[in-house]
């Protein structure tokens, strides 16, 4: 794997480039041909595609269930946002400068949803509801998505936290602003871009939600359940083109969360990891 | 005088460290007061307890008629200059300045005057609409000391401010700092390392050592008669001389010179009644009987002697080589060795190379008799 | 510098929620994994080791829950085949564009878990993709047919999703080892590969960890690869707690399954952190 001279050009580098090249490619080419596929006449499979149309993405535009269910993901969305901005913001903070009994156990609870497999976060809160009587409905969904996206709200606001300089803060004390004032005028507008790109980042892994949703759902579809429901019934290009338009979504939204990332901070390298090694924050 | 400010028998530890080990100590009003020490000294700790941000585990703090040490930072009349400045990277220099005369509800009318005057005052009127990230090291000081003397404070807290400044930029700063807290007549109480800054800003300075106050005493007396070895050897560079004392005689590597009693000047003890008075050297020995003592000699109060006369006012004169010379511009700095093999430093006006053999002297009121330092 | 009002302002609000929609609902779980249900279907609260007793009598729960960590296993290789050579050419041979490349990896980790699971639904398929590429290239005549809902769908499927969780972990390791690491080591003789061996790998092992468990740790709960591309050969432990929820109504034995996975997933987390700090030098 280590190449045995440093320049780009010897043989060993190269075929680095050729392999990484592939994966990029794997990483890739379904997204793609998922894509590709929207635009095909003649349905999804065959090669190679012809009879290019928009005529999936017209019928998709008339399918008032599929548009029904993008609006309740958004309300769900946008709700989680608020839950798991507000709780993150909150156990950022208590993780960052208090310490009570518990602490360690408290940490690893707020952040554990991070890695569990989605099944069990949403069975266990499915029993929680059953044995609380409440209904199924797109509230369930909220409050397991808000849940389940604390962790990822808390260790993104979290490592903003550790770039500001406590000495801020003090400075405000001792200029003479309670803690109250001071939380306002200084400790949240130097959070507000994590806290925007943690926002943006929760945001979009509620609208691609998925495990979670799948135990608390009531009558209501959220869009990904619907277009699970609909696989079940048979692959239509319809699918594909509602897929496609998601992706590109997301992608803008992943793209908007890393810009704001990377301006926080200098290592960008570094950025990530502290959402993805979230039991180490 | 009852003073401005007063820290009484202040005890702070972090965990199992102890920082403060019973500090006590008086500013007064207008004085512009040094705390001095190495890095893990406690002195950044005894600037946040007077901010605020730190409370004592024992002790008390006092302004005036007030007692202030369990009060918050925000109901304080004390205003700090951060280490890093913490300038608010997203408000302007104006509302930086601003922030302390808005969050205390000061009249709207009155603060853009006012604002103005400090930013004129640190000569910053041009920068008032700049963000901080784009000012120089200096011009964020001026902007850190315009928003903390806006508050009009009764004390200013500066946590070695200059620390992060080049050299020349950092002389420029402390003639400034020093005219600025005689035209403001508020009392400053600076933290640094640097012994040089704090001779040259203070009217008094308080050395701190491991937690305890090794002395206080303005820049002239604390050189001049250093009450400790440590402070000897870390304001300037001095010789320490282990010598023995008989009948008010010292000697030394054969060096014997008239000890006297009144040496210890009184103006090095500190303003306060007690604490750091038993760091004072217990000087006055017993007629007889021998004893050890250490004297501190400046390497510049030892002189060549002029070997074509006697020695003049008992002036104490010993041989010596000169192993090693340092050519320092105006003097030159000789490493001695006596014959005993110990070894002295002289600093004297420079001159040709000095081989061989030679006298120098001293004056035995250059000695001071200062008491042993436990190791830290 | 914090008073207590402040502390307990910011840490009660979290406390509180984490009590009640993460501590209960496992305590929840915990409780009915001891229960029953009756013929009829109702719960029984009466406490037993029945539904553990069950687990191990009847072996196809084992069969399946080791089935699934041959999978979990094979897509955690594999996504460190993928991801560790990929974050090696991103972190030291990538010069120009490494931040667009490095945006092309976090691109797929956040991007819809369903899109992807249903890409490879359309390519692997009887009338999918690849089959309509092979027989356009007269490679076969017939579509092969074990392409889709096979182990390997999923394997393929889940390697596809996990490779940027790996690969993030052990990029960031490897953009902490100080460059001057690298150049002491070739000053002191070692080769490139000697270097690799002795240097960068093992310095990079922390990430390496962090990412295969990631991998590891999601795949063994996923439960929606293999409804989509796995079919009856490439159900997986979590399949049949879905199961076990749904038609077959058995809540108490799917909890205890449930429960199982979740002291599996713990156990397994506690030692790679343990681990972890040994492996890590700063």
């Amino acid at each position: 794997m280590s190449a045995n001279s440093n320049s780009p050009a010897s043989p060993k580098s190269l075929w680095l480039t050729i392999y990484a090249t592939c994966v990029y490619a794997f990483l890739y080419l379904p997204i793609a041909v998922l894509a590709i596929y929207s635009f095909n006449g003649t349905g999804v499979g065959g090669f190679p595609p012809k009879n290019w149309t928009l005529s999936w993405y017209r019928i998709l535009f008339k399918d008032d269930a599929i548009w029904n269910t993008v609006l309740n993901s958004a309300i769900v969305a946008a709700i989680a946002v608020a839950i798991a901005i507000t709780l993150g913001l909150l156990a950022a903070l208590a993780l960052d400068r208090a310490n009570f009994p518990g602490k360690a156990l408290f940490r690893r609870l707020v952040l554990l949803p991070l890695i569990l497999p989605g099944i069990i976060t949403g069975l266990s809160l499915l029993m929680l509801f059953v044995a609380a009587t409440m209904k199924l409905s797109l509230l369930t969904i909220t409050l397991g998505h808000g849940t389940a996206l604390i962790s990822v709200a808390t260790t993104e606001i979290f490592a903003g936290l550790q770039k500001l300089d406590r000495a801020q803060e003090e400075a405000s004390l001792d200029l003479g602003a309670n803690h109250w004032i001071t939380f306002w005028r200084v400790t949240l507008p130097n959070l507000k871009v994590s806290m925007i790109a943690a926002a943006l980042l929760v945001f979009t892994l509620s609208l691609d939600e998925i495990a979670v949703s799948f135990f608390l759902i009531g009558r209501s579809n959220t869009l990904p359940l619907e277009i699970w429901s609909r696989l079940r019934r048979g692959i239509t290009p319809e699918i594909n083109a509602i897929s496609t338009i998601i992706l590109l979504f997301s992608i803008a939204l992943i793209l908007v969360w890393y810009r704001l990332r990377t301006r926080t901070s200098n290592e960008a390298a570094a950025v990530l990891p502290s959402t993805i090694q979230g039991e180490q924050a | 005088m009852s003073a401005l400010l007063s820290i009484r028998n202040v005890v702070k530890g972090f965990g199992n460290r102890a920082v403060l080990r019973g500090i006590t100590l008086g500013i007064d009003s207008g004085e512009f007061l040094t705390i001095l020490g190495e890095s893990g000294s406690g002195k950044t700790t005894l600037l946040r307890l007077i901010a605020g941000f730190e409370r004592p585990d024992s002790g008390e703090i006092w302004m005036a008629d007030e007692r202030i040490d369990e009060l918050a930072p925000y109901n304080r009349h004390v205003n700090t200059v951060f280490q890093s400045y913490a300038l608010f990277p997203h408000l302007s220099v104006f509302e930086n300045i601003a922030y302390g005369l808005r969050v205390q509800s000061t009249p709207k009318l009155e603060i853009p005057k006012r604002v103005e005057q400090a930013l004129a005052m640190v000569k910053m009127s041009d920068y008032a609409q700049s963000s901080p990230s784009r000012l120089s090291g200096g011009q964020q000081q001026r902007v850190a000391l315009a928003r903390a003397l806006v508050n009009r404070p009764k004390v200013l807290l500066l946590d070695e401010p200059l620390s992060a400044l080049d050299a020349n930029l950092r002389r420029q700063m402390q003639t400034e700092l020093k005219s600025l807290q005689r035209e403001v007549g508020i009392t400053f109480i600076f933290v640094t390392h640097d012994q040089e800054e704090a001779m040259a800003l203070s009217d008094r300075i308080a050395l701190l050592r491991a937690g305890t106050l090794e002395q206080v005493a303005s820049p002239r007396e604390i050189y001049a008669t250093p009450a400790t070895a440590y402070t000897a050897q870390f304001i300037g560079q001095t010789n320490l001389l282990k010598a023995q004392i008989r009948n008010g005689f010292a000697s030394s590597s054969g060096m014997t010179w008239q000890a006297a009693a009144s040496q210890v000047a009184p103006a090095s003890l500190p303003a306060s009644d007690d604490g750091p008075a038993k760091s004072n050297p217990q000087s006055r020995t017993e007629a007889n009987s021998p004893s050890n003592a250490t004297f501190s000699l400046r390497p510049e109060c030892i002189h060549l002697a002029d070997t074509s006369s006697n020695a003049a006012n008992n002036a104490v004169r010993f041989a010596a080589r000169v192993t090693n010379q340092t050519f320092g511009g105006a003097t030159d700095l000789l490493e001695l060795t006596l014959s005993d093999g110990r070894t002295l430093r002289a600093r004297i006006p420079s001159r040709g190379t000095i081989e061989g053999p030679t006298q120098f002297e001293f004056s035995p009121q250059d000695a001071t008799q200062v008491k042993d330092s436990e190791p830290n | 510098m914090y008073t207590r009002a402040y502390k307990s302002a910011v840490a009660i609000p979290p406390l509180l929620w984490v009590t009640i929609f993460l501590l209960i609902p496992y305590a929840i779980l915990f409780c009915y994994s001891f229960w029953q249900v009756s013929p009829l279907q109702i719960i029984i609260h009466s406490w037993s080791l029945d539904n553990y007793r069950e687990l191990l009598r009847n072996h196809i729960y084992l069969e399946v829950l080791f089935r699934s960590m041959r999978i979990a296993g094979a897509v955690t290789a594999l996504a460190l085949l993928l991801g560790y050579p990929l974050a090696y050419f991103l972190s030291f041979r990538a010069t120009k564009r490494k931040d667009l490349l490095y945006q092309l990896v976090i691109i797929p980790l956040w991007v819809s878990y369903l899109v992807r699971g249903y890409a490879w639904k359309t390519i692997l398929g009887s009338d999918g993709v690849l089959n309509g590429f092979l027989q356009y290239l007269h490679l076969t005549n017939h579509p092969v047919e074990f392409f889709l809902y096979s182990p390997f769908a999923v394997i393929l499927t889940l390697t596809h999703i996990y490779t940027p969780f790996t690969f993030l972990p052990i990029y960031a390791s490897l953009e902490h080892i100080p460059r001057n690491l690298i150049e002491a080591s070739q000053d002191l003789g070692a080769s490139p590969a000697r270097t690799f061996w002795r240097v960068i790998l093992p310095l990079s092992l922390p990430g390496v960890l962090a990412g295969a468990t990631f991998a590891f740790v999601l795949t063994l709960g996923d439960f929606l690869a293999p409804l989509l591309v796995g079919g009856p050969s490439g159900i997986m432990i979590s399949n049949i707690v879905v199961s076990l929820f749904g038609a077959a109504y058995n809540w108490p034995l799917g909890a205890a399954i449930s429960l199982c996975m979740l002291i599996l997933v713990v156990t397994l987390l506690f030692l790679v952190e343990r681990l972890e700090k040994k492996l890590s030098f700063q």
